[in-house]
């Protein structure tokens, strides 16, 4: 699954480049323009993608040793 | 005055603010500067959203969709969403684990153990100074413009030169005090509480300005449709044929305003257009432009207009091809190189290309100074802004729709890098209670971009085509300053309450970038510079909290300095900073990934990025040239691909890093 989000994450930024709206002034919902719902919804995904990684990507050995280390020696 | 009073109110809080948190802070150097570690989920996710949302966010994200477009939010919005978590995720807990186990403040710290080098702070601690210090100017410098657009007429006799507003460079010179006063009593944990509210104030007013504005004009869908049928460019990245061919048609309409103007002042041409626009026609034309609908001022501009057309239908106006760009120039105010200095094709060069004089401000202001006054004390006055405005559309050649570049809207990727790089950054990613702080940062960060952004974008492309309720009248006109825009929408269309909260909004989102920019280069200073040159032991904890503060106020008042002696560069340097910072981010990344990164490796890239940022931004005329490019791409590319190349090789041939540090910084990839 690691790879997975990763890989979509690498998808997303791909197609973030959205060649094929680069002349449509279409507008969704009667006010939005196409290319700027498009856009909106990259981040409203890249949002979706971030969740995810902080599930199946999450540096969960780094995170222990750090607490392992902190607790040896707490902060001031 | 209504303006003025909110602002001073909201300031006033922000300094009970950082009063408040004061109460909290422990004395010591690490609570100052890191808040002791202390910071959840919640505050370092407004602090980082609202460190890295300047004032850009809600002025200049407006004006850029007022001059470019929708296209702006995919370029820079939707791009910094994807990218700023990833800068947090793969670099952010990275740096915030090592901070936490080895005792890291800074960056230099960092890169000095990583790479068993003490000479790289010494490089890169002016590099990160040198790069922050225009990041500070735009914040210092919008400040002033902020509050002086908004104040405007606000005082009976004083600061007429100001349109009797606030002068910039005293608000300009206030916001600095009160931030640095607030960072002073506060250090990180009050900076970290006024990012948190500042967020909260911009975010809030900024969707409730978007309500407001656009019931004003007579809600979202009848101002789309205004867009798509007057500029349907800024409705997408294409020009379509039909708006470029009615542009084509104004500008050649300018042209032969440009012409006849010029070609009346030379002896070649006078005598014959002198001869020919007798008394009768002069107020034949006068009578014409008299009768033509729009507003008193534009009735001589009218009649010139009149006058030219005539005057090239009676053939008066057979100007060479080199008469006729240079009439073009004059006419757009553009400084037109010596001879000799020019280049070869300079007759058929666009104009973009000559740059803009500064002469022609003080022509505007003789032109109007009978009509430039009190506007709210004096009848059928109008302020200094005014009169330029009038100038603008009287004068300059009408903006061409342009279609937006898709190889600068891919490469423009590369910019939001910058924050991997920001040693403001770096030090809030060390507040963090735990690991676990970073994910409600990482996930919201981009959601929280497209709700600042997309209303300001909206706003932004709808000022191109906004009328005045019930009128044809544009309520901002052509040539308009971009950032002033949305200043703009706000004070034509909204009362002075709302006007006021605004502003303090924007202001919010200018100070919760310049506080961690302050508390971060003082914190470099007492950290790379003073305690590790003259020992731990040398100065007390609260000795090294003032030198902190020494550093701050010398920086500040460098900056001050700049922000009042060369204001116009400003914005345009802004993306050259961040791109010096993007082109740096490799050697952070290769540092927490790359085992073989050496400190020789370091250097090249890190000098790699630097001359090749120093080479560009000269060769852009010092970032005068805002159309520069280079090979149609930003100028990013290539000093990030110097930089990679230049570690990469330089690191494969020099020795690698000793066993020790590998196991330091490596040893749960050893492990796997």
């Amino acid at each position: 699954m690691n790879k997975v989000v990763w890989g979509l994450i690498l998808l997303l930024v791909i197609i973030r480049n959205d060649y094929w709206f680069w002349g449509d002034s279409t507008l969704v919902f009667g006010f939005i323009p196409i290319g700027l719902f498009y856009q909106a919804c990259i981040s409203l995904a890249a949002g979706v993608l971030w969740y995810m990684a902080t599930i199946y990507c999450w540096p969960t050995d780094l995170v222990e040793e750090t607490k392992e280390a902190i607790q040896e020696e707490p902060a001031q | 005055m209504t303006q003025l009073y909110i602002i001073g109110g909201y300031l006033v809080l922000l300094l009970m603010l950082g009063l408040f948190s004061n109460r909290l802070f422990k004395g010591t150097s690490k609570d100052y500067m890191l808040a002791s570690h202390s910071i959840g989920p919640f505050l370092l996710l407004m602090s980082l959203f609202g460190t890295t949302m300047t004032a850009f966010a809600l002025v200049g994200s407006t004006g850029e969709a007022f001059t470019e477009g929708i296209g702006v939010y995919g370029m820079l919005a939707s791009s910094s969403g994807i990218i700023h978590s990833l800068c947090f995720f793969l670099i952010g807990i990275r740096l915030w684990s090592f901070g936490r186990r080895y005792g890291y403040t800074t960056q230099i710290q960092f890169f000095r153990d990583r790479l068993e080098n003490e000479g790289i702070g010494l490089l890169l601690f002016p590099i990160l100074v040198g790069l922050v210090i225009p990041y500070l100017l735009i914040g210092v410098l919008a400040a002033g413009a902020v509050i002086n657009g908004v104040t405007i007429g606000a005082f009976d006799t004083a600061f007429a030169r100001y349109d009797f507003g606030v002068p910039p460079w005293l608000g300009s010179l206030v916001i600095s005090v009160i931030v640095l006063l607030y960072v002073f009593f506060g250090g990180m944990r009050g900076t970290a509480w006024a990012n948190a509210f500042q967020t909260m104030v911009f975010m809030v007013l900024g969707i409730v300005t978007f309500f407001i504005i656009s019931n004003q004009i007579g809600g979202v869908q009848a101002a789309s449709e205004a867009v798509l049928e007057k500029h349907p460019s800024k409705m997408m990245r294409e020009v379509p044929p039909e708006e470029h061919a009615t542009y084509e048609e104004e500008f050649e309409r300018w042209e032969v305003v440009a012409k006849y103007n010029w070609a009346k002042n030379q002896p070649e041409f006078a005598p014959e257009i002198k001869a020919a626009l007798t008394e009768e026609k002069e107020k034949e034309f006068a009578d014409e432009a008299a009768s033509r609908p729009g507003p008193p001022f534009m009735r001589p501009f009218i009649q010139e207009a009149l006058e030219a057309e005539y005057a090239k239908e009676q053939g008066l106006l057979n100007l060479s091809p080199e008469q006729t760009q240079i009439a073009k120039i004059e006419q757009d105010d553009r400084i037109l190189p010596p001879e000799g200095q020019r280049a070869a094709d300079w007759v058929n060069l666009p104009l973009a290309h000559f740059a803009q004089s500064d002469d022609w401000v003080k022509e505007a202001l003789t032109t109007y100074a009978d009509e430039i006054g009190h506007v709210r004390l004096e009848e059928n006055k109008i302020t200094r802004n005014a009169a330029l405005g009038r100038y603008r559309v009287t004068h300059w050649a009408p903006q061409e729709p342009e279609r937006m570049s898709f190889l600068l809207f891919v490469t423009y990727l590369l910019i939001p890098f910058s924050v991997g790089m920001f040693p403001h950054l770096f030090q809030h990613w060390l507040t963090a209670k735990s690991a676990g702080s970073f994910k409600l940062p990482v996930v919201a960060h981009p959601i929280f971009i497209m709700i600042v952004w997309v209303p300001c974008v909206l706003l932004g492309v709808w000022a191109t085509s906004a009328t005045y309720p019930g009128t044809e009248r544009l309520i901002i006109p052509p040539h308009f300053p971009a950032n002033a825009v949305l200043a703009r929408m706000v004070s034509e269309l909204t009362d002075d309450v709302l006007a006021g909260f605004l502003t303090a909004g924007v202001l919010a989102a200018i100070m919760s970038s310049l506080d961690s920019q302050f508390l971060a280069i003082g914190t470099m200073f007492t950290t790379d510079i003073v305690t590790h040159y003259t020992g731990e032991d040398r100065f007390t904890d609260r000795q090294k909290v003032w030198l902190a503060r020494g550093f701050v106020i010398l920086i500040v008042a460098v900056t001050y300095g700049c922000s009042l002696f060369e204001p116009r560069r400003v914005f345009i340097l802004g993306v050259w900073c961040f791109s010096g910072f993007s082109s740096l981010f490799p050697l952070v990344f290769a540092a927490v990934y790359w085992k073989r990164l050496t400190a020789a490796g370091a250097y090249a890239g890190a000098l790699a990025a630097i001359i090749s940022w120093l080479w560009l931004f000269a060769d852009s005329n010092f970032g005068l040239d805002a159309e520069y490019t280079f090979f149609g791409m930003m100028p990013v590319v290539p000093m990030v691909a110097a930089a990679i190349v230049a570690m990469v090789l330089v690191s494969l041939v020099t020795k690698p890093p000793s066993q020790a540090t590998i196991d330091k910084f490596f040893a749960l990839e050893a492990e796997k």
